[in-house]
Formats: structure tokens, sequence, C-alpha cells
């Protein structure tokens, strides 16, 4: 077993793309679920919005990259105020069977036939980035250590740009919580009825906090396909969308900084736990590939066994998340 | 009390731990392979009135393994050694004048044998004069009324699942999102029933007759998934959401709970059944009857049949039995029920035990083309979309819903793609959240 490698696998994913990734998604999910209370069951519907609405503007339109992540933008705000159009008027419960539809039906849609010659069907769409790793002052194709930590040059890059947003974002969504916009929407959290009988239009301020965190969840979507240089529909499958939601409550719903504590104790976990199982010693591995059927498969199954059970167990036990306060915002107080 | 919580647990437990066994069994069980395994199939195409034409002596091959031609029938089977992967090959050149495939460049399949039945490989063929069929007979009669008996059959597996997803809402308020995983439980539990027989998943059991060796009846297997569907119903509540209903967690915490929940199940489904297609060994390809032009296979139909007999019985169960009155006034108003005498908590059981149980043997009817791991989250939109349809809570609602859904789904078709004819479901949905969002029989109080 080669610990030095585990662990430098582990430290790297502690603040790696996919932690910036999957935290950027979970502050849209804080604006809709921590502060504003939305069942929000499809935000990877967002994020593949987000990453559509790029791709698809680039490769089938021919539009400039940069035009096309505005479009990224407006495309998943106007998705929400679809979504939001028909169920925000009604039981918390309508939205979230809504959203987890959409979410899915955007994934069949995109990776459909009849969609191929402007989604690029299951294959995707490739090569649209380029604009945006012309700009790095990093060499792509090197890897560039910092103390623990390890990384190609075009990930420094991704990180680089996708940390500032992260932080940038995460600052603007403390500043709005406290103003006045924001302290509404926690208002309609605690107490519709209460907020309603002060004259708020509740259902206006739920779109807002709807689109708002939808458009969150693009930037994420934006992310995502820039690191990986395609857009391809199975990565938007419902399963992420329930482990940004394990990532808020891991963090603790309602906290300004629960989403990137969340992406990074999840990611440097679930990375440290696949990688040692990976490194077992052959004859351990074998045997345990015999008993309980432990193939690199099944390893890579082994995230979602536990992201379901961690969720399950999460939302009977500690509500409030690992690290949030009942007094804030806890998920059976809703 | 206590003694029996105690045993009700230990017993859901041991019911638990088997099911996951026989799941658990399979590695063990590939001793009793069957070496007679093969990639078949049917070569055919729809001529200008849409009548099927089989293909005869075509000449298909696998190579470094054999070849086979195709016969009177238009059938082919290429008999392969080991369970594995097969790149098979059409020979197009022996295709009848006229006839070619639909997509040139797919004369070249890949057969993924799973250890226990033939592979199914399909070649789509077309003739010239076949593509204007298609879109000439698209509003036929008979091709609609062919998508409205698929919509139905459809729409009366869908129900049965619905119902106990709508009887849980009702009795608990609590939109079950691990329902599907109920459903798949059922389709896998009839495989494993079906394939390796009560025990024999165990391998030093194999050995036994059946039904504890071998493979039992399908008939028998789906008695017996219907059994586990409600024995996983009664574990799940038992375990999971009596507790949590007992200290107080919200209705919102329970529903990521199910959420959760769903997740955890249908990984561990694939953890140990693999993500490979398999099939029943019994009916998994059946040539349909034709009743006035309108094709059904006969396993089809006496699963209708039996669906429809279930509706009618859990329908009268609901009106005309104690327990079913209970379950319906529980339902309408938890605090009056419990207010008049009923046990609230034992009728939220049943439903559970019910609920699961329906869900299994819809299960096990959705598995007969593939059984697959997330045979359930596939369909899980079209479930909420008939339970929202015909009203959250509502048990007679939800069956109306799936029909509607079924059939709607179906008919979608007639103008839209088939591969995204789920899409349907959605659109369903939001039209009846926007239109009626209490549902077609649901009260208005509810949407709150």
């Amino acid at each position: 077993m080669d610990w030095g490698f585990i662990l430098e696998r582990s430290f790297s994913a502690m603040i790696g793309p996919e932690v910036v990734v999957y935290a950027l998604a979970a502050v849209g999910l804080n604006v809709h679920f921590g502060y504003t209370g939305l069942m929000n069951f499809g935000q990877v519907g967002f994020m593949a919005a987000g990453a559509y609405g790029v791709g698809v503007s680039v490769f089938w339109l021919g539009w400039n990259f940069w035009i096309g992540i505005v479009f990224a933008f407006v495309y998943a705000g106007v998705l929400a105020l679809l979504l939001g159009l028909p169920t925000l008027r009604l039981r918390a419960d309508y939205l979230s069977l809504v959203t987890i539809a959409a979410s899915e039906t955007i994934r069949l849609l995109a990776r459909s036939r009849v969609m191929q010659p402007i989604t690029g069907g299951v294959e995707g769409v490739n090569q649209f980035a380029g604009p945006f790793y012309d700009l790095s002052p990093f060499e792509l194709g090197k890897f560039y250590s910092f103390g623990p930590f390890k990384y190609l040059g075009r990930d420094v890059w991704v990180l680089l740009v996708g940390w500032t947003l992260l932080i940038l974002i995460t600052l603007m969504v403390r500043q709005l919580m406290g103003s006045p916009w924001g302290r509404t929407l926690r208002a309609i959290r605690e107490d519709e009825d209460a907020a309603r009988a002060l004259g708020k239009n509740v259902y206006f301020y739920k779109m807002q906090s709807l689109m708002f965190g939808g458009m969150i969840g693009a930037v994420a979507g934006v992310l995502q396909v820039i690191q990986k240089s395609s857009v391809q529909a199975d990565t938007f499958n419902p399963v992420i969308t329930f482990t940004i939601w394990t990532i808020l409550i891991i963090g603790g719903p309602g906290r300004v900084w629960s989403p990137i504590v969340g992406a990074s104790i999840y990611w440097t976990l679930i990375v440290f736990v696949e990688n040692t199982l990976r490194q077992l010693p052959p004859g351990l591995r074998a045997t345990l590939e015999d008993s309980i059927q432990l193939s690199d498969f099944n390893i890579a199954m082994l995230r979602f066994i536990l992201v379901g059970g961690g969720l399950l167990l999460l939302a009977r036990f500690r509500p409030q998340g690992i690290f949030g306060s009942r007094e804030e915002m806890a998920l059976d107080r809703r | 009390m206590p003694a029996s919580r105690r045993w009700a647990r230990a017993s859901g437990a041991i019911g638990l731990a088997i099911g996951l066994g026989v799941l658990a069994g399979n590695g063990q069980a590939q001793a009793q392979v069957s070496d007679d395994l093969g990639v078949i199939g049917t070569l055919q195409y729809s001529d200008a009135t849409g009548a099927k034409v089989f293909v005869a002596g075509v000449e298909l091959s696998i190579a470094d393994v054999g070849g086979a031609t195709s016969d009177k029938d238009g059938f082919f089977r290429i008999s392969v050694p080991v369970p594995g992967e097969y790149s098979i090959t059409l020979n197009t050149a022996t295709l009848p004048a006229g006839v070619t495939l639909k997509d040139p460049e797919r004369a070249n399949l890949v057969a993924l044998v799973s250890e226990n039945a033939d592979q199914r490989v399909i070649f789509p063929l077309i003739t010239a004069d076949s593509v204007v069929s298609v879109s000439e007979g698209n509003f036929s009669v008979r091709r609609v009324s062919q998508l409205t008996l698929e919509g139905l059959k459809l729409g009366l597996y869908l129900a049965m699942a619905a119902i106990g997803l709508s009887l849980i809402f009702g009795t608990t308020g609590l939109v079950n999102f691990a329902h599907a995983e109920l459903i798949t439980w059922g389709t896998l539990m009839a495989y494993f029933f079906n394939i390796y027989g009560l025990v024999g998943t165990f391998g030093f059991f194999s050995v036994l007759p059946p039904p504890f060796g071998g493979g039992v009846n399908f008939i028998v297997a789906t008695l017996l998934a219907t059994i586990m569907g409600g024995v996983l119903g009664f574990v799940l509540n038992r375990v999971i959401f009596r507790p949590s209903r007992a200290s107080g967690v919200s209705l919102l915490a329970q529903m990521v709970m199910t959420i959760g929940l769903s997740i955890l199940l249908r990984y561990l489904f694939v953890y140990f059944f693999g993500s490979r297609y398999r099939v029943y060994n019994e009916y998994a390809s059946q040539r349909a009857n034709k009743f006035w032009g309108i094709e059904l296979t006969s396993r089809d139909a006496v699963a209708m049949v039996v669906s429809i007999i279930i509706l009618i019985a859990v329908g009268i169960g609901l009106t005309r039995t104690r327990t079913g009155r209970a379950m319906r006034a529980v339902s309408d108003n938890r605090d009056l029920a419990e207010s008049s005498g009923i046990n609230v908590e034992r009728v939220i059981s049943q439903v559970w035990i019910f609920g699961g149980a329906l869900a299994a043997l819809s299960g096990t009817f959705f598995g007969f083309d593939t059984v697959k791991w997330d045979i359930g989250a596939r369909i899980l939109l079209l479930v909420f979309a008939a339970v929202t349809l015909g009203g959250l809570g509502t048990s007679f609602g939800a069956l109306v819903g799936a029909l509607i859904v079924g059939v709607a789904i179906n008919w979608s078709t007639l103008v839209i793609d088939t591969e995204l004819k789920n899409m349907t479901a959605l659109i369903v949905l939001i039209l009846a959240l926007l239109l009626r969002p209490q549902g077609i029989l649901g009260k208005k109080q509810r949407i709150g």
C-alpha cells in the first residue's frame, strides 16, 4: 500500500476542482433551502442548464465562448422561472416533485437521438472551452506542487478562477442574506404566513430565490464542463443533486461557509476511501472481492452507498448538520 | 408491548437479512450456470401495410465462435461458450433485395451474454417502402389502438405501484421517494427466486432440488417477491420511519430520509446485482398474439388480467373491509380517525406492508423485458405524475392517474420520438399542478 499516494490524492481532493463545483452548487442550494426553505430536489438540472447553455451555444450556434457563458446564466434563470411558476404557490413537496422530474427530463432530452445535432446526444459536446484555457498563465500540461497539493497546470488555472468565483459568490450571498431582502427570505423560511401578513409578496420572493440559487447552480455547471472540457448528459444524474444535499447538510444549511466545508469534507473522505480500497494488498483485495464482491466497479458504487446512508442518518439524527446550529436552521424545523 | 416490539424488529431484520442474502448470493451461484448460452434475435421488418415480415436466409456470425442463418420465422441463434461480450455481425449481402438495415452502420452489434439466458440482439430492418408506411400509418386506427393497449398495460402496472405511494402519503403525509426501490426490489426478488430458488443462491444449497436449490416457477417467484415486498415495506416502516415519527422528526426531514434511503438501496442493488441487464427464466421473449391487428403477448395479457383483479380486490378491500376503511379514514383525517379509536400506527404499518407488496408485484411485471438494478428509478417520474394527477393521498385517484399517464405516454409517441415519451409524464405533472393542483380526486385543503 502506498500511503504517500493515498494521502497526496486526499489532500489534493480537499481543495480540488470537484470541491469548487460541488460547493458552488451547494451555495445555490443553500440559497434555496438553507435561507428560503425551498425543497429543490433538482439542483443538477440547473447545473445541466448552465453546462448545456454554454456547450450548445458554442458548439451549435457558434457563438463566442464568453457570450455563451452569459447565455447559460440567463437560460438557468428562465428554467427556474418556468419551474417556479406552477409550484411555488403550493406546499413544499410539490416543488420537490417537479424539480426532480425536470432535472431528470433535461438529462433524458439532452441525451436523446432527436437532440443529437444540438446537444451531441450521448457523446455530448467537446472542445469548446479553448478561450478559457488560452488565458491561463500556467502551462496546461505541467504538474505544479504547493506543499501537500499537486495539480496539472490546467487544473491550477481552473482552481484559481473557481475559488475566486466561489469566495466572491459566497461573500455576495452573505451580504445579500444580511440585507432586508435576505431577511425577508429567512422570514419566509421561518413562517410564511407571518411574512405574508407583513405585506411581503411571498411568491415573488420565493421566485427570486429560486432563480438566484439556480443561476449559482449554473455557475457550478459551467465550471464543471470547463474543467472536464466536455458536456455529457449522464454526468447530470439526479444522484448528483442528493450528493449536493448531503454536502449542504454536512456543513449545516443556512450557514454561509457550510457549502465549502461540506464539499471539502465530502470529497476528502470519498477520495481517501476509494483510493485506500483500490490500494489494498492484492491478497486482501482478492479475499474481499470473493466475499463481498469488492470489484473496481463496486468501489465506485460505494460512494453513492455512502451518500445514501449518510443522507439518511444525517436527516434522521443531525438535521442541523455537523457544524450547524439548531437556532439558525435545522432540516426538521420546517 | 416492548416484547412484541422487539419480536417485530427481530423478525423484520431477519426478513431483510434473508432478502439481502438472496441478493448477495449471486456471486456464489455461478456454479450452476447452464452451459447452453447464446445470442438470439428475430429478423423482421414492417411492410407497407404495417404487417410484420420475417426475413429468412440471412447469415450472421460471431468471430471465432460460429455463425447461423435466420430461419423462416426470421429467428437465429448462435451458441456461445461462456458469458461475456460478443460482437455479432450481420452479413448485409445476404439480405433480400430491397431490405436494408435501418442504420447502415450498425451491421455489427455487441451482445453482453449473462450467465443465465440467451441474449437478444435487434437488427432493425426497413424496406424502401416501409419508411413511407411509418408516416402514413402513424395515426391509423390500428396504431392508436395498439398504443392505447400498451398505455393501459403501463397504467395498470403503474397503478399498483402508485396506490401504495399514495396511501403512504395519505396516512403519514410523507412523500416516499424510496418507493421506486420497492418496485426494483420486487423485480430483483422475482428474478432471484425464478433463477436460484428459495435458498439456491447460497452456493452449497444449489444442489438441492427445486424449489430449494433450482429456480422456481415464475408464478411462484412472483408470489414470493410480493411477500418479500411486504416484508421490506414493514421493515422500512418499523426500523426507520416509525421511530422517526415517534421522536418527532419533521416531514421534510423524513422526505430527505426517503431520498437517502432510495439512493442507499439503489446502489446496494447495483453493488450486489451488478449493472448488467438480465431476463427471467421464463416468459422473457414471447411471440405476440394478434387480435384484430393489435398485438399482445400472452404474458402481458395474463399480467394485465392479474393487475385488474388485484386492483378490483384492492378497491373492494379499501371500501368494504375494516382494515381498508381504517386506512382510508386515517388517510382522510388522521386526528379524527385516532380519536374514534383507530390504532393509527397499526394502520400505517399495514399501509407500508400493503404498499410494499403491491409495488413489488408491479416490479415483477415491469421486469418482463429486462431485469435491471434501476428499473424502479426509471419509472419513478411516471409514478409521481400518476399520483399527483390523481390527487396525492387518494387511492382511487392514483388508479385513475396511472391509467391516464400510461395512455398519455404511449399516445405521445404518435407525435414525438419514442425515446422521449417519458417526458410526457413531466408535462402531465406540470399541467396537473397548474390546472388542478389537488389532483382529479383530491381535496383542496391538502395542497396547503
